[in-house]
């Protein structure tokens, strides 16, 4: 149980990446398209939904940690704001191709940047547990 | 060993999203022979997925080296080296073939003929998304 709760955790995380590399490709000029925005999307709404339902269940199926242990305190509010910049990205992208307009780097990078770190703070708390 | 982990699994997770931003703008060149989106899926591939390859094996060896596991005949850890080895030639084929496609729609300025080279491509870089996806199950359950 753990290995496939571990498994699909991890793999929504992958699955996150390929939102902030798409986001990175618009950043340094790669042409946004609906397609590559859907993906981008629906990918990032997947691998939230994974990382969440995994990532509690893990931590409540597992012994040692509790959901009020720091280090995944701190994991969920970095999450809450990876939300949140992701919405704001996404506010930004969405009526320029509903019009059709072309992105530029400015309006892609500001509020990616943010999600990006963020997510990277949650994969140094997965991987270092401070506290744990 | 930390650290080692951290470099190898962020560079494992940037692999994987750069051979989906490829394979996105591949298939999307593919359907519609654009320039722009053979150029880009080309892009993610030489400069998104091949450092992020490096990145990842080099990690991979460090980790292997600090848990002395390096000349370990683990299942998981032979798959692992199997897979990235075998997954290097086919990402250097994609990029190569994808190199290849933007060359010859750019001297050709041919739209709406995308050619074999960006559909061998699309297909190399989709088979590598689901070895790495396999690969995640292996590195997370370690089967043997």
């Amino acid at each position: 149980m753990y290995d496939v709760l571990l498994t699909l955790h991890l793999l929504s995380a992958a699955i996150a990446f390929v939102t902030l590399v798409m986001f990175s490709a618009w950043a340094i000029g790669a042409p946004t398209t609906r397609g590559t925005f859907a993906l981008a999307d629906q990918a990032w709404n997947v691998s939230g939904a994974g990382l969440l339902i995994f990532g509690i269940w893990l931590a409540l199926y597992l012994d040692g940690y509790e959901l009020w242990d720091g280090w995944i305190v701190g994991a969920l509010i970095l999450f809450a704001a990876a939300s949140g910049f992701g919405a704001l990205a996404r506010q930004q992208v969405m009526p320029l191709l509903e019009a059709g307009g072309e992105l530029t780097a400015r309006q892609v990078t500001a509020w990616h940047w943010l999600r990006t770190l963020s997510i990277v703070g949650i994969l140094a708390l997965m991987v270092w547990k401070p506290g744990a | 060993m930390d650290l080692a982990l951290f470099v190898h699994v962020l560079g494992a997770f940037a692999l994987v999203g750069a051979l989906a931003t490829a394979a996105a703008y591949l298939v999307a060149a593919r359907r519609d022979g654009s320039l722009e989106l053979m150029r880009a899926g080309y892009g993610a591939l030489l400069i998104g997925a091949l450092p992020a390859f490096i990145v990842t094996r080099m990690a991979a060896q460090w980790v292997a080296s600090e848990q002395n596991l390096l000349d370990s005949e683990a299942t998981w850890i032979v798959a692992g080296i199997v897979a990235t080895d075998v997954g290097f030639v086919f990402l250097v084929a994609a990029t190569v073939a994808a190199g290849l496609a933007v060359r010859r729609a750019g001297a050709q300025e041919t739209g709406g003929e995308p050619g074999r080279g960006v559909s061998i491509a699309a297909w190399l870089v989709g088979l590598l998304i689901v070895v790495y996806a396999v690969m995640i199950w292996m590195m997370t359950a370690k089967p043997g």
